[in-house]
């Protein structure tokens, strides 16, 4: 498969940004490597293809990447115009900016802050079902106030019915998704910042 | 005994895995770190890892050392194999090739900046430790940990903890100035894709560290 950070930045084989890109061979290799298998995963018993596409189409948004963004609403859009719908309203609904949240470490108290804690909508979850309206809630957590995750948010995704196999892949595509539009935001400010 | 009964048996004890895999553990009594520290602290997963008695040859591939088999963070990761494996091969590279780019101490010095901005305790100890081990900057470190990321360092260190913050925010308010800072600072396009890559990699690895389990204080041995 064509290189999914490549082609969100228009950079083609032999570019500067590529050649630089190629100094970290592996890395480069991996991470198209986890992108394939986060997308056309072997196993899709405990997250199927369509909660991966909208948990991504979520947490683009919410980041406000725009070539990322795109990407992953066109490609829920392809498989689910209307979840694209239900889900691009939930984030323009959970848009704020992070990282914030309260440390349990009490000596970090003075470095706590506070924001707003999303829930999808009593309407949203009736469309969504329970399983999705938890993903994304828990996938705002971990997008915003990651230093808020504790047991009690995994145990709200297993009583919506995900196994903790499901909970381990959810948790690395939204992981790998904060990684992802870092690169692809950092390294798109370096290719159009002027030497 | 009948075969009936060793029929029943191991359903029974089937049945007894596979409820204990799907549970979430609450660890009582145990010595949390209050801050920041460079001590090594131990982890605590809050799901189940696999068993090494679970594992096959898919799950060893994707744990790339054997011996991580033996690391509950690793071993609960290996659930997703694929993902797993292809983590821990772009972890390695941006880390750990030394062909050309940042000196290692940096690429440290990122990953560390980028775990006390988000909040990771564990993740910061370890980068902070190896960024220390690399640098033999321990003051600045310590600063680093004790004050937070708008501690003075000096100019080059500044830009690199900086960029590193930036990109971390949410949505990433990383631009031109940053980068410019850092060339000023000396650093080439091929080491500033290393600051990029390290601050951007530990967005990954922070998020999984502090959402599937708990940082733990060391036990400390009766006699010390």
């Amino acid at each position: 498969m064509p290189d999914v950070i490549n082609t969100v930045l228009d950079v083609a084989p032999g570019d500067h940004l590529d050649r630089i890109r190629d100094s970290r061979p592996a890395a480069k290799e991996n991470s198209q490597r986890t992108y394939d298998a986060l997308f056309t995963p072997v196993d899709t018993a405990d997250v199927t293809r369509v909660e991966r596409l909208a948990v991504a189409a979520f947490v683009s948004r919410l980041h406000r990447q725009e070539e990322l963004a795109d990407h992953y609403a066109v490609a829920l859009g392809a498989v689910d115009a209307n979840l694209l719908a239900l889900v691009v309203t939930q984030a323009d609904a959970g848009l704020t900016t992070g990282p914030y949240g309260t440390y349990a470490e009490t000596g970090l108290a003075a470095e706590s802050s506070d924001g707003p804690r999303f829930a999808v909508s009593e309407e949203g979850a009736l469309e969504l079902g329970s399983r999705l309206s938890a993903a994304l809630e828990h996938a705002h957590l971990l997008v915003f106030r990651p230093r808020e995750a504790s047991p009690e948010a995994l145990q709200r995704l297993l009583d919506a019915g995900w196994s903790t196999t499901g909970v381990v892949t959810l948790s690395q595509l939204v992981a790998f998704l904060s990684y992802q539009i870092r690169e692809v935001h950092g390294l798109r400010v370096l290719a159009t910042t002027e030497a | 005994m009948t075969e009936t009964t060793q029929t029943a048996e191991t359903t029974e004890t089937a049945g007894v895995a596979e409820r204990a895999a799907e549970r979430v553990t609450i660890h009582h009594d145990v010595a949390h770190p209050e801050a920041f520290t460079r001590e090594p602290l131990g982890w605590l997963p809050w799901l189940t890892p696999l068993r090494e008695d679970e594992l096959t040859e898919r799950h060893y591939e994707g744990l790339v050392e054997p011996a991580r088999a033996k690391n509950d963070y690793f071993a609960l990761l290996a659930r997703d194999p694929e993902v797993l494996g292809a983590r821990t091969r772009t972890d390695l590279d941006i880390f750990y090739n030394t062909d050309g780019g940042l000196p290692r101490a940096e690429r440290e010095l990122a990953a560390a900046a980028t775990s006390r901005v988000n909040g990771c305790v564990f993740c910061a100890s370890v980068h902070a430790r190896l960024a220390v081990k690399e640098s033999g900057r321990d003051a600045d470190v310590d600063r680093l940990l004790a004050d937070g990321v708008t501690t003075d360092l000096d100019p080059r260190w500044n830009a690199i903890v900086a960029a590193s913050v930036a990109l971390t925010a949410t949505p990433p308010t990383f631009d031109g100035s940053h980068v410019r800072a850092l060339r000023e600072a000396g650093l080439a396009d091929e080491e500033i894709v290393d600051v990029i890559n390290g601050s951007a990699f530990f967005n990954w690895a922070n998020r999984l560290m502090l959402s599937l389990g708990e940082p733990r204080l060391p036990r400390r041995r009766a006699s010390a």
